[in-house]
């Protein structure tokens, strides 16, 4: 079992996983982390919010990652429910995370927002990266 | 033992053409191909005329492969058959029981001229099966490949439908934009923007973002490019409809559109009214009875 530090100890209700691996799964990965948030019973920013970082997390792992697969889980700790998305690709990592996480650092023309906007739209924020191995970023969004 | 069976299936083919004819006719209807209203009698007819003359002329030729070149006549008139039924909406099986209910008709004919010789039947049924197995494949593939055709060109066609511009006033244009904006639609939307620009000697273009679910990084950079390529062309920008919750992600992410923003499409035409010098005014006081 894949353990992550993000909401590691906390049931969950549901999971599944979804493929990374066009634009098209970008766009699908978004429905369903939204349809997910609200049977979570997230409001309609907080819904907005992990669907808006999802969208960054999968165009990233597309993107630079070369492609990958999301995990979406519902959780529930007693009267609490959440989501939790884990975003893992196998490409050649990140060599500097701290200036990854740096506002408008992008090596791909982009805006250089998405991670440090992924990591401000969450409630709980994880990366780890190891050059030539892959990237795994978890975000959580709790109710 | 191969040529044998195409041997026997030639001479069938072309001998009793007519009785096959007739016989996969009356399957083809009774299995309901006419049923649907998509093909009128006196089309199928002529379709299963024309491909079974021409199934006898490539078996002519002396073998049954239908990868074979004198198969490229049949494959092209079945290529056009598929491809006419995609655009129809004829089902997948209906597509490729077209050439499959050829079979059984080949195989009575078969047994009837065989009835003696067990081996010559069998090796004949074999090739028979073989040929309509490898056409009938040749139609699903052509079919499957025409309704990808139709399904890739509707997906154009909504790209190009659902970002129109639209006139409001003179020098004023608005685009509103509805749905995903992926990158492919995002060409035409700009490509449509900038065109109306310069067609309309547009002052202001109000982007309208109301139908647009998530307003992500890349959507950010999109818009960001249409507005400074607006201002090349010399219009400025009004963007309406960001709702609240788009408003508050788009301050977590740190994106800054730098343009002035109105809560709805009104509020925006009719602040570009008044930077174009024009008040719009009630011409009648209103009284408190009518309403
Ligand atoms: N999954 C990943 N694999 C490798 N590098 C990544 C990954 N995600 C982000 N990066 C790196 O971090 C940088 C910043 O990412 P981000 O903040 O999303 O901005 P942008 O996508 O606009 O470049 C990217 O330009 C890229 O160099
Ligand atoms: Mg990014």
């Amino acid at each position: 079992m894949r353990m992550t530090k993000t909401g590691a100890r906390v049931p969950v209700t549901r999971t599944e996983t979804l493929p990374i691996r066009s634009g098209d799964d970008v766009v699908r990965i978004r429905q369903a982390v939204r349809t997910r948030a609200i049977e979570a019973g997230l409001g309609l920013v907080d819904q907005t919010k992990i669907v808006t970082a999802a969208s960054e997390l999968a165009r990233n792992a597309l993107d630079y990652g070369g492609g990958g697969e999301v995990r979406v889980d519902v959780l529930q700790e007693g009267m609490r429910k959440g989501v939790r998305l884990s975003f893992s690709d196998q490409g050649p990592g990140i060599p500097d995370i701290q200036k990854a996480l740096t506002d408008h650092y992008t090596t791909g023309g982009g805006l250089g927002l998405g991670l440090g906007g992924a990591k401000r739209l969450s409630n709980e924020f994880h990366i780890e990266s190891a050059v030539g191995v892959g990237t795994r970023v978890t975000i959580a969004r709790w109710k | 033992m191969a040529n044998e069976g195409t041997g026997a299936l030639v001479r069938v083919v072309s001998e009793e053409e007519g009785t096959i004819l007739t016989e996969w006719l009356g399957l083809l209807k009774s299995g309901g191909a006419l049923q649907t209203g998509r093909i009128r009698e006196a089309e199928l007819q002529t379709q299963a005329k024309t491909v079974l003359g021409q199934l006898r002329d490539a078996l002519a030729s002396g073998g049954s492969n239908a990868d074979l070149e004198a198969y490229a006549t049949l494959r092209d008139t079945l290529g056009e058959i598929s491809r006419s039924r995609a655009i129809q909406g004829f089902t997948p099986t209906d597509t490729a029981n077209f050439v499959l209910s050829l079979k059984e008709p080949i195989f009575s004919s078969l047994s009837r001229s065989h009835a003696n010789d067990a081996k010559t039947l069998a090796a004949a049924i074999l090739s028979t099966s073989h040929l309509l197995d490898q056409l009938s494949l040749h139609t699903m593939e052509v079919f499957l490949q025409s309704r990808e055709d139709v399904i890739g060109r509707q997906g154009q066609e909504i790209a190009e439908l659902s970002t129109p511009v639209v006139r409001l006033w003179d020098g004023i244009l608005a685009l509103p934009l509805i749905g995903t904006l992926d990158s492919a639609r995002t060409g035409v939307v700009m490509e449509n923007l900038l065109q109306a620009i310069v067609d309309e000697e547009a002052e202001i273009a109000i982007i309208d973002i109301t139908g647009v679910p998530t307003v992500d990084t890349l959507v950010a950079q999109h818009l960001l490019k249409a507005i400074a390529a607006a201002r090349l062309m010399g219009a400025d920008c009004i963007i309406s409809g960001i709702r609240p919750q788009i408003a508050q992600t788009m301050v977590h992410l740190g994106v800054e559109l730098n343009v002035v923003s109105k809560a709805t499409l009104a509020d925006a035409f009719a602040l570009a009214l008044r930077r174009t010098g024009r008040t719009v005014v009630r011409k009648q006081p209103v009284s408190p009875s009518a309403s």
